[in-house]
């Protein structure tokens, strides 16, 4: 088990979120779930961010904000789309502005399924991702990604 | 202070502080989670952060920052080696702010939003802060007549019974050398912040570690400016300083959301009534209480 798996630093982004996943995400990190015991800490900065944390669906106004964070963020670095709209665009996923969920934009390591999810589901997911992360630096600290 | 215990004192703390310094803020992040009723992350945590930061893409937003950065950590410790092989306080003081300049030039280097205004804060972090870091060492050379730590550490009698309002002053401006409050300037661990991250918005990687590392220094370096008030009295020193940085953090778990105009408010009126009073009175009438 290295660093990558103990310290894992979170960027949250609203795509286009009902909120119902953001206050979710808000819920892991009070005191109940705590979620700065495996390490994680919000940061709100793709330059200090490991796991992106993506909620709603992606759509034509913020699809290039979307692909913009994820290339702030430094390498290795993983995806976790969470809630059904981040996912496949959920119940929005017709209307004329949406491009569906943000797997269409950016690649995706994880799905966070709910509406909303538990944030239990969500630590899940994010402990999934850490999985894939751990992974990732594996291959990046022999020169295999980029 | 001869020469062997010089160099002992300076590869003591180019050794030992990153590691006392990274395990004191371990213990402050379980302190504070305690505080608000969370389990809160090991003790090592800062430790995994540092060596995850070493182990990603080295990306820039502006190359310069490697040198920028590296100058804020050589010139940290450079202070601290000064001040623990018993040198010039003096020394210690300017090399500091000297430090800090570098920090502020790799901040500006980004030419981010963020990272500017994180940057002209700090800026007035420092020019709050170093008056009492002066008055501090104009201080100690009014009661020990020597500038020079290991001479000052050789007296019997504690220079805080002749020094208490400096003492307080410097406890004051403590929680912004923590970079704990004012929370629109601090790269605390806090959540969300007005600034993201402040000066080390733009930093990321190995530059954003080495800032963390340079960060242990100068926190081992102020709260050794602490202990310097009771030398002679050692016991205590530890004792207070204990006392001083958990007091630290419980203001920093009740005043959360300080901004950084009621900081620099609050902490020149501190120093003007405690320092400037109390190195007025000893000039007046002598060092002795």
């Amino acid at each position: 088990m290295s660093s990558a798996e103990k310290s894992p630093w979170i960027l949250h982004y609203n795509a286009s979120s009902c909120n119902g996943c953001d206050i979710e995400i808000l819920a892991a990190l009070t005191p109940l779930y705590d979620v700065e015991r495996f390490g994680i800490i919000n940061t709100g900065n793709p330059a200090h961010a490991d796991i992106f944390v993506v909620t709603g669906s992606v759509n034509e106004q913020n699809k290039e904000v979307l692909k913009n964070l994820y290339d702030q963020i430094p390498e290795p670095k993983v995806v976790v789309a969470v809630g059904i709209c981040a996912a496949s665009g959920g119940v929005f996923r017709d209307c004329y502005n949406v491009s569906g969920g943000i797997a269409t934009i950016i690649p995706v390591d994880a799905y966070v399924p709910g509406c909303s999810v538990r944030p239990e589901a969500l630590i899940e997911g994010v402990v999934k991702a850490i999985g894939v992360l751990e992974k990732k630096r594996a291959l990046f600290d022999n020169g295999g990604a980029k | 202070m001869n020469l062997m215990s010089a160099i002992g004192g300076a590869v003591m703390f180019l050794f030992l502080a990153p590691i006392l310094g990274g395990l004191i803020f371990g213990v402050d992040r379980v302190l504070t989670a305690r505080m608000q009723s969370r389990r809160g992350p090991p003790i090592l945590q800062p430790f995994y952060d540092i060596d995850k930061l070493w182990h990603k893409e080295r990306a820039f937003a502006n190359p310069v920052e490697v040198i920028f950065t590296s100058g804020y950590l050589v010139l940290i410790a450079f202070s601290g080696v000064i001040l623990f092989s018993g040198g010039d306080l003096l020394l210690v003081v300017f090399a500091l702010a000297l430090a800090h300049t570098f920090l502020l030039l790799a901040a500006y280097a980004a030419n981010a939003p963020y990272s500017i205004v994180g940057a002209e804060r700090e800026l007035i972090g420092v020019m709050v802060a170093e008056p009492v870091l002066l008055l501090l060492a104009v201080g100690f050379f009014m009661v020990t007549e020597s500038f020079f730590v290991a001479e000052i550490l050789s007296k019997t009698v504690p220079a805080i019974l002749s020094l208490p309002g400096v003492f307080l002053a410097l406890f004051a401006v403590l929680t912004l050398k923590l970079r704990k409050s004012p929370f629109d300037i601090a790269t605390s661990h806090h959540a969300h912040q007005e600034l993201v991250k402040g000066v080390t918005s733009s930093l990321s990687g190995r530059t954003l570690a080495k800032v963390e590392v340079a960060h242990w220094y100068e926190t081992i370096i102020i709260l050794a400016l602490m202990f310097l008030f009771f030398a002679g009295a050692p016991i205590l020193g530890v004792a207070a300083v204990v006392v001083c940085y958990f007091l630290e953090v419980l203001m920093d778990n009740l005043f959360p959301r300080v901004t950084w105009k009621m900081t620099v408010k609050s902490l020149w009126i501190i120093t003007v009534i405690f320092a400037v009073a109390n190195i007025a009175v000893i000039g007046v009438y002598g060092g002795v209480v």
